[in-house]
């Protein structure tokens, strides 16, 4: 299996602020991959290293072949990059911003105007074309923003949160883009905090949090690990939280995700029986719950139960 | 980082060449030559700056300060010669600091150019706009009878020059656009230096009115050297001592700014 991307151990700093704590990646060529998180988990950071725009304190970065760090040029020779932070003129019109881009990929004039013409037909922005990008429409950015980074045919190309802040109907259009650039061999690495997202387009799915990857699966695995259900629980007094978590993990053999601001602890299981047990357990233990629910997953509950922190770590800081 | 070598077996070059560099550089100064053309502000700044300067100090204070305004016109207008295009400068760090704050910037090195291109098109396409507006200044001040007393070729020196100053001076402007968090931070700090530059200079009036400290000051401002050559070289005179001064703060400014708005520039773009 030939590799597309391939990070080890990526760590960056930010001031004190440790952004990313050591993040392996691997993406096979051809394929589409998930990044995954909360905000603030360390996507973009990942992205930009990637993309050669930062460079890691330490960890190493190939990219369709090539080291990152030691050959950034060949890297930006053979990659796209949309999203958060990549953009377009806003001055300049659709066909003007494509074509500025394949002068600097040196291409001879008229190739870049065919390229830019191309790809305005096939992101159905022909009319939109001639006038300039502050009159677009936030989906008509996203669709430029997304052309100008296929200018150059990249083997790989990244998309930071593609879709954020779109109607679902561009939504579903640029999901159709992303397809059957995939389907034409093009690997792509896309980091969203959309689940349903995630489930439609990639075909492994990475959770990050804190900077660590918390999760690497296909999605249905990652959805068979977090169980069939979940149980919920709310003690009345925060200062159980500790005792109600330890409950929940002897019964389900899994620590539950806990949500400090809430005080929810949610846990998957596959044993609906498990439920009475509970309510007898935290009876016996005389804790009391303001809410004790048994609910049918949701793909939100992945995500919460893989990037919540875990609930021992919540016990260490609540004093005895 | 020095040698430019080629991977064995690799059709693509590991580090890009001089030519190439030029070559993105040149590709991106036309990228913002048609900005200044396209955004009305640019365009208004460029345009309305050395008009309003024109009109203001001529028909407003011209006959208060040399007695009739045809003879300040003739002393005033190489004078803001020197001053539209150190205002023009303000304009490269602004422009350079809007593209990484949209975020256009990471789109560029993202791409397999010469990382000094984006640099290299922001100032070169600005020598353009300085030059559109010493032209719309000289062609103002033409038709309110200015009249150049010498011969076209030391006027056409006399435009390089102030040119060249304003190539100077916009390192300070890189300078503050690469250390200012936000775009709208930019002009704010950079007129800070660059008026008392132009105002406490021998541009509106006679350093012989002045009381003597300030009168010190603008003896060893490099804008009063400038505004001395253009005169020389536009109205006649003696050019040789002036143009020599210039070009030694030319050199000096150089030195210090350069390397600082170069550094800027690196770190903010690796």
């Amino acid at each position: 299996m030939t590799l597309a991307i391939q990070a080890e151990g990526l760590v960056k700093r930010f001031g004190t602020v440790t952004a990313l704590a050591g993040v392996d990646l691997a993406v096979p060529a051809g394929s589409i991959i998930g990044v995954l998180g909360p905000n603030g988990a360390g996507k973009t950071t990942t992205v930009r290293i990637l993309a050669t725009l930062l460079r890691p304190d330490a960890g190493a970065v190939r990219v369709a072949g090539y080291d990152a760090l030691r050959d950034p040029v060949l890297v930006r020779g053979v990659i796209g990059l949309t999203g958060q932070y990549a953009s377009v003129d806003e001055e300049l019109t659709g066909f003007e911003n494509l074509v500025l881009i394949g002068r600097l990929l040196e291409l001879p004039r008229r190739e870049a105007r065919a390229r830019a013409t191309e790809l305005l037909e096939m992101f159905d922005l022909v009319e939109a074309g001639s006038r300039p990008i502050r009159t677009y429409s936030g989906g008509m950015r996203r669709r430029i923003d997304l052309a100008s980074s296929l200018v150059g045919r990249p083997r790989v190309l990244f998309l930071d949160e593609p879709t954020t802040g779109l109607d679902p109907r561009s939504r579903t259009q640029l999901w159709q883009v992303v397809r059957s650039l995939a389907a034409e061999g093009t690997s792509v690495l896309l980091t969203t905090q959309y689940l349903e997202e995630a489930d439609q387009l990639a075909e492994r799915i990475t959770v990050i949090d804190r900077g660590r990857v918390v999760a690497e699966g296909r999605p249905e695995e990652l959805k068979r690990r977090v169980g069939g259900q979940t149980l919920q629980v709310r003690p009345t007094d925060p200062a159980d939280l500790p005792r109600a978590a330890r409950i929940l993990t002897e019964l389900t053999g899994a620590r539950p995700g806990v949500d400090e601001e809430s005080g929810l602890l949610t846990t998957p299981v596959d044993d609906p029986v498990l439920l009475s047990a509970l309510v007898r357990r935290l009876d016996e233990a005389t804790v009391g719950a303001d809410e004790l629910a048994l609910r049918l997953p949701s793909l939100d509950d992945v995500f919460l139960s893989l990037t919540a922190r875990p609930a021992a770590e919540a016990e260490e800081r609540t004093p005895a | 980082m020095t040698a430019a070598a080629t991977a064995a077996g690799s059709a693509a070059p590991r580090r890009i060449g001089v030519v190439r560099a030029v070559r993105h550089g040149l590709t991106l100064a036309g990228r913002n030559i048609r900005f200044v053309v396209r955004s009305p502000s640019t365009l208004v700044d460029t345009v309305i700056q050395p008009v309003l300067f024109l009109v203001v100090f001529v028909f407003l204070f011209g006959g208060a300060i040399a007695g009739d305004w045809h003879d300040y016109l003739q002393q005033l207008t190489p004078g803001l010669m020197v001053q539209i295009t150190l205002y023009a400068s303000v304009g490269t760090g602004l422009a350079l600091n809007t593209d990484i704050t949209r975020g256009v910037f990471d789109r560029f090195r993202s791409l397999p150019i010469a990382r000094s291109a984006p640099l290299v098109g922001a100032v070169l396409g600005d020598v353009v706009r300085y030059a559109i507006a010493v032209g719309v200044l000289l062609a103002l001040a033409f038709l309110l009878g200015f009249r150049i007393r010498t011969d076209p070729l030391s006027a056409l020196l006399a435009v390089a020059l102030v040119i060249l100053f304003g190539l100077t001076l916009c390192w300070l402007s890189v300078l503050v656009g690469m250390v200012a968090r936000t775009p709208q931070a930019v002009p704010g700090i950079t007129l800070a230096v660059i008026l008392p530059l132009t105002f406490g200079s021998n541009i509106f009036a006679a350093p012989e009115t002045m009381p003597q400290w300030l009168g010190a000051w603008v003896a060893v401002n490099p804008v009063t050297h400038f505004v001395d050559t253009t005169r020389g070289l536009l109205l006649g005179g003696p050019t040789t001592g002036p143009l020599l001064a210039s070009l030694v703060s030319v050199a000096v400014l150089h030195a210090v700014l350069l390397p600082l708005a170069i550094r800027a520039y690196l770190r903010r773009s690796r």
